[in-house]
C-alpha cells in the first residue's frame, strides 16, 4: 500500500549525501591549497610549536601508505573518500601512533550526550514557557519573564559557561569545575557513576539551556498567539470542550511544527555552540578534543573530529525531516491524493 | 411577539441584542438592539449585506463574541435560559449539547493535525461522558452517512478533503449531538455554485430528518429563498423586516427588502441590472430617527425623527418603517 | 465613501462612511520605537568610542607590557593585595595591557567584523535570492540546494578547519570567511519575498509596461524588501560576531589586533579564573553582552516598525 520512494524523500537523502561529500570535499581541499607537501609543511609547522616532533619520519611514511601522496590529486582523492568511509582518518600528529578515530570514539558519546540533554531540555522548556507565555490566564510577573529571557539569548552560550563555570563551581563550589566524572571513577553502570555525570553534567547543559531557550519561547509564543486566531480555533470553543484539552490538542499541537523545523535549522548553531561550551568545562568531548589538537597543530585531529561532528548534525537534521510527516499529517513523503466530491 | 399562524413553541429567543466593537475612534455599533424568535422546526434565514452585523449577530448569540467586541446589553433565551446569566462552566456545558454551528469557511475550520474521527469524537467525548467506543463510532459513521460522505472520510486528515466535503464535515459535527439550535454562517458561500447546491440540499436533507430549528445567514436572497421557512432582513445592525418566504418575496414591505429582492437577477424577467450602494452612514454614529434614511427612496421627515417600531403588517411579517405607521397594525 | 444624492435628503451633511483612525500627535511616527533608538543608541556609543577613544586615553596602554601586571579594575583588590587604580580603571591583564584601551579597540573591532560579514551576505543573498526568486528553474533548484546544504554544516567548525592553516589572518580576512557562512539566511529570505511578490499586482502592472528586469528588481521590488533586508543584516551581523567571537576564543583569529574574543582565549590560557582575574574575561563578555542586546534591540524595533500589528501587541 505504501510506497516509500518518492520525489521529496529521494530529494532529502540526495541532499543528506550531498552534504557529507560536500564536506569531506571541502576538507580535502584546504590543506592541499597551499602548494607542496602538506604532511611536511603540517610537521614543520608542529615543530615550530613544540621544537621537536617525535617520530615524525613514521608519521610521514604511515600519511604516505595511507594517502599515497605520490600519486595524482585524482587518486589521492579516492583514496581519501575510501578510507572516510571505513572511518579511517589517520594517524594523530601529536600521539602518534594513536588513530583519529579511536580518540573520536572515545570522546564522541560525551557530545552527543550532553547534545541530546541540552536540545531536550531546551526545546521543551523553551516552547513550553512559550505555551504559557501565550495563555492570557498567566500571571503577569510570569509574562515578565519576556524581556529577561531575551537579554539571556543575547550572550553567546561559551560566555555563559565561563561566567557559570566562575560563578558557581569556582566562587561558590557547587559544581564541580572540570570533566564529565569525578576523578577515581570508572565508566561503568553504577549509580556512583551516573550521578556523578549527571552532577558534572549540570553547568554546562545549563549554559546552553540558559541561552537558548528563551528564542524558543518567544517563537512559540508567537506561533500561539497566531494559532489562536485561526478558524478551528473558534469553532473549538463553540463546540463547549475542555479549555485544557484545547489548549494542548488544538493550539500547542499546531503551535509546535513551526518549531521543529527550527529546530532543524539550528542543529548546526547549536553544535558549534557545544563546542565551545565543552573546552570551558573541559568536558572530555569532541569540544576538548578539537581545542587541544588546535593548540597542537594536530591537523588530522582537526579534519577527522570537524568531519564527524558534520555527518552527525546532517544525519541529526535528516531524522528530524524523516520525523516531521508523522507530526504534521499535511506533509508526507507517500504520494497522496485529494479526495473529489 | 405571537403570530396565530405559528402556535409552535419558541425555542430561541434574542432581545434587545446590542453587540459593539471597541476602536480607538469610538465604539462601532455593530449590532444596535435586535429581537426575533426562532420556533421549533423552522429555519429562520438571517439576510443582509456586507457589514450588516449578521454575523456578529450569530456570535452574539452563541456567546462567541471576542475582543475587541463585546455584548452590551439584551438577552438570548434559550429554552426560556438566559445565555448571557450563565456562567463560563454552565455555558460550556450547553454549548453544541443544545446550540451547534455550521462555520463560515469550513477550509480552516477543522484542525488540521486531527483525523476527521477525532474531530467528530471531541464533542460527544466532551458531552456525553463515558460512551463505549463501539457506539462512537458507529455513531460517526451513521453521521458521515446523513451528510452523505464515504465511509473512509472517517480516518482521513482535513486536507485530504475537498471544499464541499469539509463543509459537509462541519454539518455533520454539528449535528452530532442532536442540537436543538443550529446556526448556519454562510454555510455555502465560500463554495462554487455546483457544489454550493450539493451542501445546500445536504442541509435541508438533515433539517428535514431530525427536525432542528435553524438560523440561516446569508447574503443571497436567491439561495436563501429555497432553504428557509422565514427571513429576517436585516440594514446596518438592525432588522428592518421579517416575514414569511413567500410574502416577502411576494410583497416586500421595507424599502431595503425591496431593494434587495429587486436586485436578485430572474431568468424569466427582462430587468435591467439595479446596483445600489453599501452602508453610507458612519457606523459609529448612525443617524437619529430610521437607520435606512440615507438610502432610503421613500424618505420623509419623520424617518430623520422618529426610529420606526416593528409593526405586523399582514399576519406573520412584521416591518420597522414609518410608510406603515398610518395604516392598521397587525390585521 | 460616495457622496449622499442631494435630491435624497438636502438639508443633511454629507458624513464619511469609514470611521477616521486619526494619528495621535506628530510624534507618533513608527521610527520613534523606543527599542529600535535604545539600541541604535547602544551601537552607536560603540561606534563613537571607536572613533574617538583615542582622543581620551592613551592608546599605547594596549601595547605589552606598557603597564603594571595584573592589576583589578578601580576599587577592588586583586589576589596579591594590589588595589585598583585610576590610572587603568579597568585593570590590566598578565602581559601589561590595559583593559581600558583594549575594550576601546577591541569592541568596535568586534562591531567591524559583524559589519563587513553582514554587508557580504547580504550582498550575496540579494544577487542570489533574486537570481532564484525570478529565474525559477533549475537556477533555484541548485541555489537551493547550496544554501541549504550551507546552513547545515556547523560553520564553526569549516571556519576551525581553515584558520588552523592560515595562522595570520587580518580582521578582515576572518570577515570575508564568515560572510561565507552568512549568506544562507538573507538568500532565503529574499527569495520567498522575490516569489510572492512576483506575482503581486504592482510587479505585474510594472512588467506589462514594459519594465526591465533591473527596474523591476530595484524599482518595485527592493524599496518593499528593505525593512526585512535591514532585520538580516542586523541577524546576521549578530551571527558573525558571534562566530567570531567563538574563533578568537579558541584561539584562531587575528591573532596581532586586540579583540574581545582574543582577550578571553588568553585570560582562559592564563587560567584567569582560577587566579580570580575575573575583570580579564568579564569585562569583554560584558561589552560581547552590551552589543549583542543593543541588536537584538535594534531588531525587535525594525519589526515592529515594519510590522505594525506588533506595535499595538506590546504597548
Amino acid at each position: 500500500m505504501v510506497g516509500l520512494s518518492t520525489k521529496s524523500l529521494v530529494r532529502r537523502l540526495f541532499i543528506y549525501l550531498l552534504t557529507i561529500w560536500i564536506s569531506a570535499t571541502i576538507i580535502f581541499c584546504i590543506p592541499r591549497l597551499a602548494p607542496g607537501d602538506p604532511i611536511a609543511a603540517m610537521i614543520s609547522r608542529m615543530s615550530q610549536q613544540a621544537g621537536y616532533v617525535e617520530n615524525s619520519d613514521k608519521i610521514i611514511e604511515g600519511w604516505r601508505k595511507r594517502f599515497g601522496l605520490d600519486d595524482t590529486p585524482l587518486t589521492q582523492y579516492i583514496r581519501y573518500l575510501r578510507n572516510l568511509l571505513r572511518f579511517d582518518m589517520g594517524y594523530s600528529m601529536a600521539f602518534f601512533p594513536t588513530t583519529v578515530s579511536s580518540m573520536v570514539k572515545r570522546a564522541l558519546p560525551w557530545t552527543l550526550g550532553l547534545l541530546l540533554v541540552s536540545i531536550i531540555v531546551t526545546f521543551f522548556l523553551g516552547n513550553f514557557l512559550g505555551a504559557l507565555l501565550a495563555w492570557q490566564r498567566t500571571p503577569k510577573g510570569v509574562k515578565m519573564i519576556i524581556p529577561v529571557t531575551m537579554i539571556f539569548t543575547s550572550i553567546p552560550s561559551f560566555l555563559a559557561a565561563i561566567f557559570l563555570l566562575y560563578v558557581f563551581a569556582f566562587r561558590l563550589h557547587l559544581f564541580p569545575l572540570r570533566g564529565a566524572y569525578g576523578r577515581g571513577l570508572q565508566p561503568e553502570l553504577s549509580w556512583e557513576f551516573i550521578s556523578s555525570v549527571i552532577y558534572h553534567g549540570i553547568l554546562p547543559v545549563s549554559s546552553i539551556v540558559l541561552v537558548s531557550f528563551g528564542y524558543w519561547a518567544l517563537g512559540m509564543r508567537g506561533m500561539m498567539i497566531t494559532v489562536e486566531g485561526e478558524d478551528y480555533m473558534h469553532l473549538a470553543q463553540a463546540k463547549g470542550l475542555n479549555p485544557f484539552y484545547t489548549l494542548y490538542r488544538y493550539m500547542v499541537r499546531n503551535a509546535i511544527l513551526p518549531q521543529v523545523t527550527a529546530l532543524a535549522i539550528s542543529l548546526g548553531t547549536m553544535v558549534g555552540g557545544q563546542i565551545l561550551v565543552e573546552y570551558i568545562f573541559s568536558y572530555p568531548g569532541m569540544g576538548t578534543l578539537i581545542f587541544t589538537a588546535i593548540r597542537n597543530q594536530d591537523f588530522n585531529v582537526i579534519q577527522g573530529t570537524s568531519f564527524i561532528l558534520i555527518v552527525t548534525t546532517a544525519t541529526a537534521v535528516l531524522v528530524i525531516d524523516l520525523i516531521y510527516p508523522f507530526i504534521d499529517p499535511r506533509i508526507s513523503y507517500v504520494n497522496s491524493s485529494v479526495e473529489e466530491g | 411577539m405571537l403570530s396565530d399562524q405559528n402556535q409552535k413553541p419558541i425555542v430561541l429567543e434574542v432581545e434587545g441584542l446590542r453587540v459593539y466593537y471597541e476602536t480607538p475612534a469610538g465604539d462601532v455599533l455593530a449590532v444596535n438592539g435586535i429581537d426575533f424568535q426562532l420556533y421549533q422546526g423552522e429555519t429562520l434565514g438571517l439576510v443582509g449585506e456586507s457589514g450588516c452585523g449578521k454575523s456578529t449577530a450569530a456570535m452574539g448569540v452563541l456567546q462567541l463574541v471576542v475582543p475587541p467586541g463585546r455584548i452590551v446589553s439584551g438577552q438570548v433565551l434559550l429554552d426560556g435560559q438566559n445565555l448571557l446569566d450563565l456562567s463560563a462552566r454552565e455555558l460550556r456545558k450547553l454549548r453544541w449539547a443544545k446550540l451547534s454551528l455550521i462555520p463560515q469557511g469550513a477550509m480552516n475550520s477543522l484542525n488540521p493535525t486531527m483525523k476527521i474521527n477525532r474531530q467528530i469524537q471531541d464533542v460527544i467525548d466532551a458531552h456525553l461522558g463515558a460512551t463505549s467506543k463501539q457506539e462512537i463510532r458507529d455513531r460517526i459513521l451513521e453521521l458521515l452517512q446523513m451528510v452523505g460522505l464515504p465511509e473512509r472520510v472517517y480516518h482521513m486528515y482535513p486536507h485530504q478533503l475537498s471544499g464541499g466535503m469539509k463543509q459537509r464535515v462541519c454539518i455533520a459535527m454539528a449535528i452530532a449531538l442532536s442540537p436543538q439550535v443550529i446556526i448556519a454562517d454562510e454555510s455555502t458561500s465560500a463554495l462554487d455554485v455546483v457544489v454550493q447546491r450539493v451542501v445546500a440540499q445536504t442541509l435541508l436533507r438533515v433539517k428535514e430528518a431530525l427536525g432542528v430549528s435553524m438560523i440561516m445567514i446569508g447574503h443571497d436572497m436567491g439561495l436563501m429563498a429555497q432553504m428557509v421557512d422565514r427571513i429576517a432582513v436585516m440594514y446596518a445592525g438592525k432588522i428592518v423586516e421579517i416575514a414569511f418566504v413567500k410574502e416577502i418575496f411576494d410583497h416586500p414591505a421595507h424599502p431595503y427588502s425591496q431593494l434587495l429582492i429587486e436586485s436578485v437577477p430572474s431568468l424569466k424577467e427582462h430587468k435591467p441590472l439595479k446596483v445600489t450602494e453599501g452602508i453610507t452612514h458612519d457606523p459609529r454614529h448612525p443617524p437619529p430617527g430610521c437607520i435606512f434614511q440615507l438610502r432610503c427612496p421613500l424618505v420623509m421627515d419623520q424617518c430623520r425623527q422618529q426610529e420606526p417600531v416593528a409593526q405586523e403588517v399582514r399576519p406573520g411579517q412584521w416591518v420597522a418603517c414609518h410608510v406603515y405607521q398610518s395604516s392598521e397594525a397587525g390585521q | 465613501m460616495s457622496e449622499i444624492d442631494a435630491s435624497l435628503s438636502p438639508s443633511l451633511e454629507p458624513v464619511p462612511s469609514t470611521p477616521k483612525m486619526g494619528r495621535l500627535n506628530r510624534w507618533d511616527t513608527p521610527w520613534l520605537n523606543w527599542k529600535f533608538l535604545s539600541g541604535m543608541s547602544i551601537i552607536g556609543l560603540i561606534v563613537l568610542i571607536g572613533v574617538f577613544g583615542r582622543l581620551f586615553w592613551n592608546m599605547d596602554l594596549v601595547y605589552v607590557a606598557s603597564s603594571p601586571l595584573n592589576l583589578p579594575p578601580v576599587g577592588f583588590e586583586n589576589r596579591r593585595g594590589q588595589q585598583g587604580t585610576w590610572e587603568h580603571p579597568l585593570g590590566t591583564e598578565n602581559r601589561g595591557c590595559d583593559m581600558l584601551a583594549l575594550m576601546v579597540i577591541g569592541a568596535p573591532n568586534s562591531l567591524y567584523v559583524g559589519a563587513v560579514a553582514a554587508s557580504l551576505g547580504i550582498s550575496i543573498g540579494v544577487i542570489l535570492g533574486f537570481m532564484a526568486g525570478f529565474i525559477g528553474n533549475w537556477v533555484d533548484d541548485l541555489i537551493r540546494l547550496i544554501s541549504d546544504t550551507t546552513m547545515t554544516i556547523p560553520s564553526l567548525l569549516v571556519l576551525i578547519i581553515i584558520q588552523a592553516l592560515i595562522p595570520q589572518v587580518s580582521l578582515t580576512l576572518m570577515a570575508f570567511l564568515l560572510a561565507l557562512f552568512a549568506w544562507p539566511s538573507p538568500t532565503r529570505l529574499i527569495r520567498a519575498q522575490v516569489l510572492s511578490m512576483r506575482e503581486s499586482g504592482y510587479v505585474q502592472m510594472a512588467r506589462l509596461s514594459g519594465a526591465s528586469v533591473f527596474r523591476l528588481m530595484f524599482g518595485e521590488i527592493m524599496p518593499n524588501l528593505l525593512p526585512y533586508l535591514a532585520a538580516s543584516f542586523i541577524g546576521s551581523a549578530a551571527g558573525s560576531i558571534l562566530a567570531a567571537v567563538g574563533l578568537e576564543g579558541l584561539g584562531l583569529g587575528p591573532q596581532r589586533v586586540p579583540t574581545l574574543g582574543r582577550t578571553i582565549y588568553l585570560a582562559l590560557e592564563s587560567s584567569a579564573l582560577l587566579r580570580n582575574m575575573w575583570w580579564w574575561w568579564g569585562l569583554p563578555t560584558l561589552v560581547l553582552a552590551i552589543i549583542f542586546i543593543g541588536l537584538l534591540l535594534i531588531n525587535l524595533g525594525l519589526d515592529e516598525i515594519a510590522n505594525p500589528r506588533l506595535r499595538r501587541a506590546s504597548g
